[in-house]
């Protein structure tokens, strides 16, 4: 798999780790009331789906960026990829 | 059929015009008993369903052709090596069940306990080694930790003096081993029909039957099927299936690739385990070296990985035995893993009720086949785990009890 890296253009997928699904940025607040089985469910469960899945990289052997990597689960097909910095921006998270 | 010496020599003199196939393939009827969905660990628990519980209205349905899932690919290796007590006494008791299982199928499943060995490079490595040994044996299990020297006896050709990773010796399984795994398919269906089991292929569950809240059967693409009970035994496929019911699991899919060499004449008389070099290797009856390494690592229903992963398996037999250096790759393939949140499977009831989970086997779960089998049977008919499978609960890690091995954490391409 080749991953089209937003600032380093095309780089092989072996440089990257993957952490898993890109959900796992929008972590649970701790101070929810039901904390306790949101960060259960925001830790342990998955949608794990056939065909498009959104999911985490991370370019360790490279800038260290983090990436939101649209990618096929089915055929490994890699749709388009962001810097998951960008996506957090966008969502009003960090300043 | 009752498969015997006599059997072979009478059918040998008469043309071998008596052997008929090994199970019946039976349409669906409208309703049964149980409903196992996945013909994998499924036929072991429909096996044990019919022989320990007696129910036998049964009915194992197969999306594709038997053996075609996991339970017909995969690197044959069995073992009961475990630390956590969790598990331990499962493993064990699927190593017993291996041991008997060509009596009791009457079926030649070529057990082979030809030994497995884990390679230690380092003191704090034979540590750990020496406590899992410790932990086999409560169970029941048996282990023997060899040094150097006696390991240089038994397997000559290994890296000794490598320079990152020298072998100062390793644990060694005796009972562990190899069984045909074809044969360990073909053997459950053919015991499970012969006890009225149906076994019906090319049949895909789409949905369940859901009345009043509990699964009252299934949908499939040969139409409508209900049963009393439903247990789903679907491996990589869980996530999808069990999403019908909205229910999330704790699993992940991903992909292992496993590798066979062309036929070469004796060498490997035992199963190697090189887990700092993340490589495995043991030799098949025919003469294959087939061995194995990591998964690659990210989410994949694909059933084919890609290069990395195979450069880095062909580098780790590399390292600890260079020997192996001139065959050649005679063919490879890939495999949908459901890898759990803790690398442990699960064998548990679900929040629906007569709607029975085994599944999260991560790259283990040919090992587990009869033990499965015979736990998911109990759980069904039971309506309550059997005490080998006690630990393996689907809510686990909402109450802090995660079993893992590893010591990872919920990161299921680390386990």
């Amino acid at each position: 798999m080749i991953i089209n890296h937003p600032l380093l253009g095309p780089r092989f997928a072996s440089e990257f780790v993957i952490l898993g699904d890109a959900s796992l940025i929008k972590r649970p607040q701790w101070d929810e009331e039901d904390a306790a089985k949101k960060f259960y469910e925001y830790l342990f469960l998955r949608d794990n789906p056939c065909g498009i899945h959104q999911e985490l990289w991370f370019h360790e052997f490279g800038d260290r960026s983090w990436l939101v990597v649209t990618r096929n689960t089915e055929t490994h097909e890699i749709l388009g990829v962001e810097l998951a910095r960008d996506i957090a921006l966008l969502e009003g998270r960090g300043k | 059929m009752r498969f015997s010496g006599w059997k072979i020599i009478s059918q040998g003199l008469s043309g071998n015009r008596g052997w008929r196939g090994m199970w019946r393939n039976a349409e669906p009827k409208l309703e049964y008993d149980v409903i196992i969905v996945g013909a994998g660990h499924g036929l072991a628990a429909a096996y044990y369903l019919a022989k320990n519980h007696k129910i036998s209205r049964v009915a194992v349905l197969e999306k594709s052709w038997l053996g075609s899932g996991n339970i017909g690919r995969n690197t044959t290796i069995v073992r009961s090596n475990y630390l956590l007590k969790e598990n331990q006494p499962f493993y064990e008791l699927s190593l017993r069940l291996w041991e008997d299982l060509e009596q009791e199928l009457n079926y030649n499943v070529m057990v082979s306990q030809r030994g497995v060995f884990n390679l230690f490079h380092s003191d704090s490595q034979r540590d750990a080694f020496v406590r899992r040994g410790n932990a086999m044996r409560f169970s029941g299990a048996d282990s023997e930790l060899l040094d150097g020297n006696q390991l240089r006896k038994i397997a000559p050709y290994l890296d000794y003096e490598n320079a990152r990773f020298p072998i100062m010796g390793a644990l060694w399984q005796p009972r562990g081993g190899t069984v045909r795994h074809d044969a360990v398919v073909w053997g459950y269906a053919r015991a499970a029909n012969n006890l009225g089991v149906d076994i019906i292929q090319n049949c895909e569950v789409t949905n369940f039957l859901i009345e009043n809240g509990s699964c009252v059967g299934v949908e499939t693409t040969k139409g409508p099927i209900r049963s009393a009970r439903t247990g789903v035994c679907v491996a990589g496929s869980s996530s999808l299936l069990m999403s019908k019911v909205d229910i999330r699991l704790p699993i992940e899919s991903h992909v292992l690739q496993a590798f066979v060499s062309e036929g070469l004449k004796p060498v490997l008389s035992s199963v190697i385990t090189f887990g700092a070099g993340h490589f495995y290797i043991s030799q098949s009856d025919k003469g294959g070296l087939v061995f194995g390494g990591d998964i690659d690592g990210y989410n994949s229903y694909a059933q084919r990985g890609n290069l990395p992963v195979v450069e880095d398996v062909c580098e780790g037999g590399m390292a600890v035995m260079p020997i192996i250096g001139r065959a050649k790759l005679l063919r490879m393939w890939g495999g949908v893993m459901d890898m759990s949140m803790d690398g442990s499977p699960f064998i548990d009831r679900t929040h629906i009720p007569n709607l029975y989970f085994n599944g999260g086997w991560c790259y283990g779960g040919f090992k587990a086949t009869p033990a499965s089998g015979y736990c998911m049977a109990h759980l069904i008919a039971c309506n309550d785990s059997h005490k080998a499978a006690k630990g393996f609960r689907l809510d686990r890690f909402e109450y802090g009890n995660a079993i893992d091995e590893k010591g990872v954490g919920a990161q299921p391409n680390l386990h």
